[in-house]
């Protein structure tokens, strides 16, 4: 495990180790994990990289007491992380509706594994409900992110931690077994990276100078939870108005419209490469989970003949596509639970086979 | 004709660290006096404007709006998790956790377990009044063999699976990492001034870097317990002190 050369030349690592560099970069100096596989490399890493950067390194004796030292580490305005796999994710998210509730920034990455329960510890895709449609309790969003590239994993990770700032709200890295294992040639920008200071007013610092600061969830008063409520939505607005992103591979002329995120992106660009130039395929990805870019999918798939969504699970993020098509364009899906992971010829096959259908 | 001003001297006032507001704790509740003690300390020790304290989830769940200082909430269980991310943070700070048994000694077993083997420098004030007091009286782990709650309505009774009262400062006084454990009252004048002491050396255990302490407060729960105030205090003194003998443990 060696400590990446800041050269700006390319760095060969694994998505896993380069989450923790993000964060060590991006001004992260409170960590706390729990081992589980797949994502036990960036645990370590953390474990080496905060003892050199003098911040603090917590193994946890669960995942929910990890999560709530983030909670605790954030409420004193540390730039706080804490990652894991989809069953330590589940265990999270009693502390991440807290979070949520109490307005507390930090990044949660979850690199996802198989599931239900157990699982197995391959690649996959179904806790896209959890991260984007809650999992904790009470009416809340987290801002979810997906890269599909290690270097990716470095630029989200960092742009993490300010959007976590910026709006007052925890932020998830969602990731998979194969780009947390995956090593790719990334390069890591020599110069230092601009760490916005956020002014942390609401901080526990000691009420010196000032009045007491309270972090709370709690609004026992009636109307007050309402309230509080209607406040949150209001900054979920506001991140649905500003935050959306995704990116787009030869749309304009294309005849049928790939959606996929993360991993099964790659897969997917691969297969467009292959159907091309018979099948013009082009894709849609969308970067950011929640918000999800409903009016750009909608906006790029009209007049498409088809539209083929493909996802590392039995149809989540399907359920979005539906929502931003309303009904305007035809929706085939692909996809393979449990860890299974599809190629790029199981997409062709589907595509073709599908077509000829249609 | 011309008054002589009278000679007044203040023995006695609200502490800085505590606000002028009522409390909603019931007639003969413990919480406000041990609320007020941690109070008085932070504020004889000078510590108010670096002190942060966790408040639980139970009927102190707003202490907040009682003490003058730094407060965040924590998740049921996890308070000592959430002062360990605020202490490493911010070793300047003066942490402490406030909770119950249902807290402390039942959610938040392992929370409580592993910050004091870890040697989180924290105080940990612990409220035992064996029972869940805010939700209606439930067996808590510190609840009696044979006395009668909401879950327990026959006593409880270790023989139909119910289990025993769990010693946690007992069980928190053989790690490590713990270098002070206490057992007090709110009782009798002379139990306030002993549970005082006893919070202040656990204060003065964190600003002195020791590691890991804890002061168990039996604390009446007369509303609860179906008594009076008189009543409770004296179920306290005969009842629940043969099973959480007083004095310091570690």
């Amino acid at each position: 495990m060696k400590k990446p050369k800041v050269t700006g030349k390319k760095i060969l690592i694994t998505g896993n180790e380069v989450i923790g560099e993000a964060a060590i970069r991006a001004g992260c100096r409170f960590y706390a994990g729990y081992p589980i596989t797949p994502q036990n490399e960036l645990t370590a890493y953390m474990a080496k990289r905060m003892f050199e950067e003098k911040g603090v390194f917590i193994q946890a004796e669960s995942e929910l007491s990890a999560i709530n030292m983030v909670f605790g580490a954030s409420a004193t305005g540390f730039r706080a992380m804490t990652t894991s796999s989809s069953p330590g994710i589940s265990l999270k998210q009693e502390g991440i509706s807290y979070l949520a509730g109490c307005e507390l920034p930090c990044v949660i990455v979850n690199v996802m594994r198989g599931g239900p329960g157990l699982g197995n510890i391959a690649p996959s895709q179904s806790d896209y409900f959890q991260a984007t449609k809650g999992g904790g309790h009470g009416d809340y969003h987290l801002i979810v992110l997906a890269p599909s590239s290690v270097q990716e994993v470095f630029n989200l990770t960092i742009s993490s931690f300010d959007l976590a700032d910026k709006y007052r709200n925890p932020v998830i890295v969602l990731l998979d077994a194969f780009l947390g294992q995956m090593a790719e040639p990334i390069e890591i920008r020599n110069s230092k990276f601009e760490i916005r200071n956020y002014k942390k007013k609401w901080a526990l610092t000691g009420a010196k100078n000032r009045k007491p600061n309270i972090i709370r969830s709690l609004f026992l008063k009636e109307g007050a939870l309402e309230e509080h409520n209607f406040k949150l939505q209001k900054k979920y607005n506001q991140i649905e108005e500003n935050e959306k992103s995704y990116q787009l591979i030869d749309t304009d002329d294309a005849q049928i419209i790939f959606v996929a995120y993360g991993i099964s992106f790659r897969i997917a660009k691969e297969a467009a490469k292959i159907l091309s130039p018979d099948i013009r395929a082009g894709i849609f990805r969308p970067i950011t989970l929640w918000p999800y870019p409903y009016q750009a999918l909608k906006n790029i798939c009209k007049g498409k003949k088809a539209i083929f969504v493909f996802e590392l699970c039995l149809g989540q993020m399907l359920e979005d596509v539906k929502l931003a098509l309303e009904g305007c364009s035809p929706i085939y899906f692909y996809g393979r639970p449990g860890g299974g992971v599809f190629t790029e010829g199981q997409l062709v096959n589907f595509v073709k086979k599908t077509l000829r259908m249609v | 004709m011309s008054i002589a001003k009278p000679r007044l001297r203040i023995k006695f006032k609200k502490p800085n660290s505590l606000r002028c507001v009522d409390t909603h704790y019931c007639s003969g509740c413990g919480h406000g006096i041990v609320h007020r003690l941690i109070a008085e300390v932070v504020d004889e020790l000078h510590i108010r404007e670096k002190t942060v304290g966790i408040a639980p989830v139970g009927c102190a769940v707003t202490a907040y709006d009682y003490w003058d200082f730094d407060v965040s909430e924590a998740a049921h269980g996890r308070a000592l998790a959430c002062a360990t991310g605020i202490k490493r943070c911010r070793p300047d700070l003066v942490v402490f956790t406030y909770q119950g048994d249902g807290d402390l000694a039942a959610i938040g077993t392992a929370e409580t377990l592993h910050s004091a083997n870890r040697k989180e420098i924290l105080t940990c004030i612990f409220i035992n009044n064996a029972c869940y007091g805010m939700t209606g009286g439930q067996m808590a782990p510190t609840t009696l063999i044979g006395q009668k709650t909401a879950t327990t309505p026959w006593g409880r009774d270790p023989q139909r699976g119910e289990g025993y009262p769990l010693k946690i400062s007992e069980i928190l006084a053989g790690l490590a990492g713990v270098v002070y454990a206490e057992r007090t009252t709110v009782c009798s004048p002379q139990d306030v001034i002993k549970t005082k002491k006893a919070i202040r050396e656990a204060f003065l255990n964190q600003i002195e870097k020791r590691g890991f302490s804890i002061v168990e407060v039996l604390s009446q729960c007369p509303t609860i317990w179906r008594m009076s105030p008189q009543e409770a205090v004296q179920w306290v003194k005969e009842e629940m002190v043969k099973e959480f003998p007083l004095g310091r443990i570690k």
